[in-house]
């Protein structure tokens, strides 16, 4: 049987659950964070629902809406959830409602009522309001609002057949019975402008109550689409009588302010009628930990040493899975060598095409601590704290303290952190943000800095190094913030108003989503972009061929007798090729440019490769410098390797270029997209790389000098 | 008096918002509308934002935006 379609959009605060609900409905993978603004884009799934009296199937889709406070228009998520409610096609609301703080929820919900569409109210967290002794009678306030009103709870699974029910009973209605009711004064002139409207026969699409109410309320479509027909004539004198009452009334000239006092009302009112409260529990915890963690002078501290922390987790803990890692692929190398000898489909697999995607893979250890400790930080409700303790900081420097949450994204990834800044709600703090993101050094960077940290300062400093390089980039971002801000974006800052939402235990399916789905993403990235990026380095490193070359060092390898002397002309033989194969051709085109930060063509050709993806520059390194001898590959060979050719002025300049320089061509076409120019993209990458080499400049004459 | 003038663990009653429009909506969102209750919950160095409690809703809000609200701060504090 053909299943009926009903399409629902979910529309909640932020942090009422909404994401949680829809993982415990469809089992979907959703990305839900305990922050205003984590969903941005908007996402569907599906769930099917029998009615068990016509056993007719229904296959509902939810479109999960971003969170938003209300249809304002403040900040991107609720433009984009108020033009979804005003211009797309749906069949039916779902309002999810935090039931621990429903006065606040109701505000959200009065908006929605007024837009005349069917709707289901979702009291959710139902059991957390119970633990902190809020009891909400349901059918009470069902009767209020007058659509259904469903307690559940994502996290006991509560209700959540019952809210099917409801949906599918609410489509089936032909029409909504919502209402809110406002104060008698404004109820008066609804009636007085229906009235008319029924006098008139006026055909309409949506009830006359509703009509009435936009434009009392001064919507700006309804205007638009009204002020072409005939009726306007009749209907501006009522309506301008109309709006005069109620200024008289409220004394009031501002309808926006009239209409937000009684939604305030109306929320109140229904509260009050519908809940009643034993004590407070759960929030004192909250108020404890906040004691703690938002304190006047631990709080810096106390965070900072969290970071440290993750960072030091990061690595020390990632290094035994990532020997195996290498290993495993060391082995496969070795394998396929001995399997199809020495020929040239040898060589791609093995040299280009497990060699660069090994490195890659190895470092997925790293980014899933990595990525888990961010998950954390964002489900439990700290990140907002750390909003609130580096504002006054951040502000300084041009900031915004929500610009933080994009830039400790960028610690993982700068593709989702420049998505991430669009919770920023003025251009100017949202352009600086995008600017400086590229300072915090993403995920992909730390194969990198691991290699260089581990070659030339030793495994055991690694990780201070690293929590340097952060830290260091991280300065270099608020510094070009500031720079940005006085001399190129200047502007009204953007009001700092957020809510701090309760400390919760996260739930390890939720991080557990999470984490997969950024780690999948990370892999996915490896198997595909890198694997063709390893794929061609390869083959711009053996091509194009040189038989002669080849020859002439054969024969001198005939000559001697001594194994150790083979094996050294053997390596100059390999070298020999690399600089006559393309990409020894392009690094050394471009090595003029490099030359002044002590760069040999390799770390040259590295670097460029490196524009494609910042794991290409290791996977490329490992190419430039252990072909041949597959034997020794790997990550602490190549360290060797490094020790050996690249002075510690140099490698030190390295370091700083790869911290500076743009991420990659994803995250270029990510910029591109969010600042909607082709121009800001120029600037970011000529800026960058400017900066990049300047710095890196310095840091080899400097670093020389000292040495 | 304005809301930057609270201590941590006053309580108060808002008066008055002097905002534009749209940060009056904003706040008015988050449920800070004059006749409302608050109870200032801590604020970062140097005073820079503040946190505050509103009907069981606790808000971050910096100096600037604090400064536009006007409050009427409750002489003892009524337990809840």
């Amino acid at each position: 049987m053909e299943k009926e379609k009903i399409k629902v959009a979910l529309v909640g605060q932020p942090n009422v659950g909404k994401s949680s609900l829809i993982n415990a409905i469809a089992n979907a993978k959703l990305h839900v964070g305990n922050f205003a603004g984590v969903t941005v884009d908007i996402s569907e799934v599906k769930t099917t629902y029998c009615d068990p009296e016509g056993c007719a199937e229904y296959e509902i889709t939810i479109v999960d809406l971003p969170g938003t406070y209300s249809l304002n228009d403040y900040s991107m998520e609720e433009r984009v959830t108020k033009e979804f409610l005003l211009h797309e096609e749906y069949d039916l609301i779902v309002n999810v409602v935090d039931s621990t703080h429903l006065q606040r929820n109701l505000l959200l919900t009065a908006e929605l009522l007024e837009l005349g569409q069917k709707m289901v109210v979702a009291l959710n967290m139902i059991d957390e309001a119970k633990k902190e002794g809020i009891e909400i009678d349901a059918k009470q306030l069902g009767v209020i609002l007058g659509v259904p009103v469903v307690p559940v709870s994502a996290k006991t699974k509560e209700g959540l057949e019952k809210l099917k029910q409801s949906v599918v009973e609410v489509y089936k209605k032909p029409k909504t019975d919502s209402k809110i009711i406002y104060s008698d004064f404004i109820e008066e002139e609804i009636d007085r402008l229906v009235k008319f409207f029924e006098e008139k026969h006026y055909p309409s699409e949506i009830p006359y109550r509703h009509l009435a109410i936009r434009l009392l309320k001064e919507d700006t479509q309804i205007y638009k689409r009204m002020h072409d027909e005939p009726i306007w004539i009749e209907l501006l004198p009522l309506l301008r009588e109309a709006l005069d009452h109620i200024y008289l009334h409220t004394g009031k000239k501002d309808i926006n302010e009239i209409f937000a006092d009684e939604h305030f009302a109306f929320a109140k009112g229904a509260k009050m009628e519908v809940i009643s409260t034993k004590q407070m529990r759960a929030k004192n915890l909250t108020q404890k930990i906040d004691n703690l963690l938002i304190n006047k002078y631990l709080g810096i501290p106390i965070f900072l040493f969290l970071m440290w922390g993750l960072f030091q987790l990061t690595f020390s803990l990632g290094q035994l899975p990532m020997d195996w890692i290498q290993a495993g692929f060391d082995w496969l190398a070795a394998q396929t060598h001995a399997l199809l000898g020495e020929t040239q489909l040898a060589s791609v697999i093995a040299d280009g095409i497990l060699g660069g995607v090994g490195a890659v893979v190895s470092f997925l250890p790293n980014i899933i601590i990595l990525f888990f400790g961010i998950a954390l930080l964002e489900t439990t409700g700290y990140m907002a704290r750390v909003s609130f303790l580096l504002d006054g900081f951040f502000h300084k420097f041009g900031l915004h303290g929500k610009s933080f949450v994009p830039l400790v994204t960028g610690f993982g990834c700068t593709v989702p952190a420049y998505m991430a800044a669009r919770t920023l709600k003025s251009r100017t703090d949202r352009m600086i943000t995008l600017f400086i993101l590229g300072f915090m050094s993403c995920s992909a960077r730390i194969p990198v800095y691991v290699l260089f940290a581990g070659a030339f300062f030793g495994t055991e400093h690694a990780g201070n190094i690293l929590f340097l390089i952060y830290i260091a980039g991280a300065l270099f971002g608020l510094m070009a913030a500031k720079v940005l801000r006085v001399f190129v974006f200047k502007g009204e800052d953007d009001p700092f108003v957020m809510e701090m939402p309760k400390y919760r235990l996260p739930s390890l399916k939720l991080i557990y989503h999470v984490v997969a789905g950024q780690s999948m993403d990370y892999l996915r990235k490896a198997g595909t972009f890198i694997l063709f990026a390893s794929v061609l380095v390869w083959f711009a490193s053996n091509y194009p061929k040189n038989p002669e070359l080849e020859k002439r060092f054969e024969a001198k390898i005939a000559q001697t007798a001594a194994p150790q002397e083979k094996a050294k002309l053997q390596g100059r033989l390999q070298e020999e090729l690399l600089a006559q194969s393309y990409l020894g051709q392009v690094g050394k085109a471009t090595q003029p440019f490099f030359a002044p930060l002590g760069f040999d063509w390799k770390l040259s050709v590295a670097l460029e490769a490196g524009l494609a993806a910042k794991e290409v520059v290791v996977s490329t390194l490992g190419v430039l410098y252990s072909l041949g001898n597959a034997a020794d590959k790997g990550a602490r060979a190549l360290q060797e390797q490094l020790k050996r050719h690249v002075s510690f002025p140099a490698a030190l300049a390295f370091i700083v270029f790869v911290m500076l320089y743009v991420p990659c061509f994803a995250a270029m076409a990510v910029f591109k997209q969010e600042t909607g120019s082709w121009l800001y993209l120029a600037y970011l990458f000529i800026g960058t790389t400017a900066v990049a080499w300047a710095f890196s400049f310095l840091t080899y004459n400097v670093v020389k000098l000292l040495v | 008096m304005r809301l930057t003038e609270l201590r941590k663990g006053d309580r108060g009653t808002i008066l008055r918002i002097q905002a534009d429009p749209e940060l009056r909506n904003r706040l008015h969102s988050f449920g800070i509308i004059p006749g409302e209750e608050l109870e200032v919950k801590g604020c970062s160095l140097a005073r820079q934002t503040m946190e505050i409690d509103v009907d069981g809703t606790l808000i971050a809000l910096r100096k600037e935006e604090a400064e536009k609200i006007e409050v009427e701060k409750s002489v003892s504090a009524p337990a809840r």
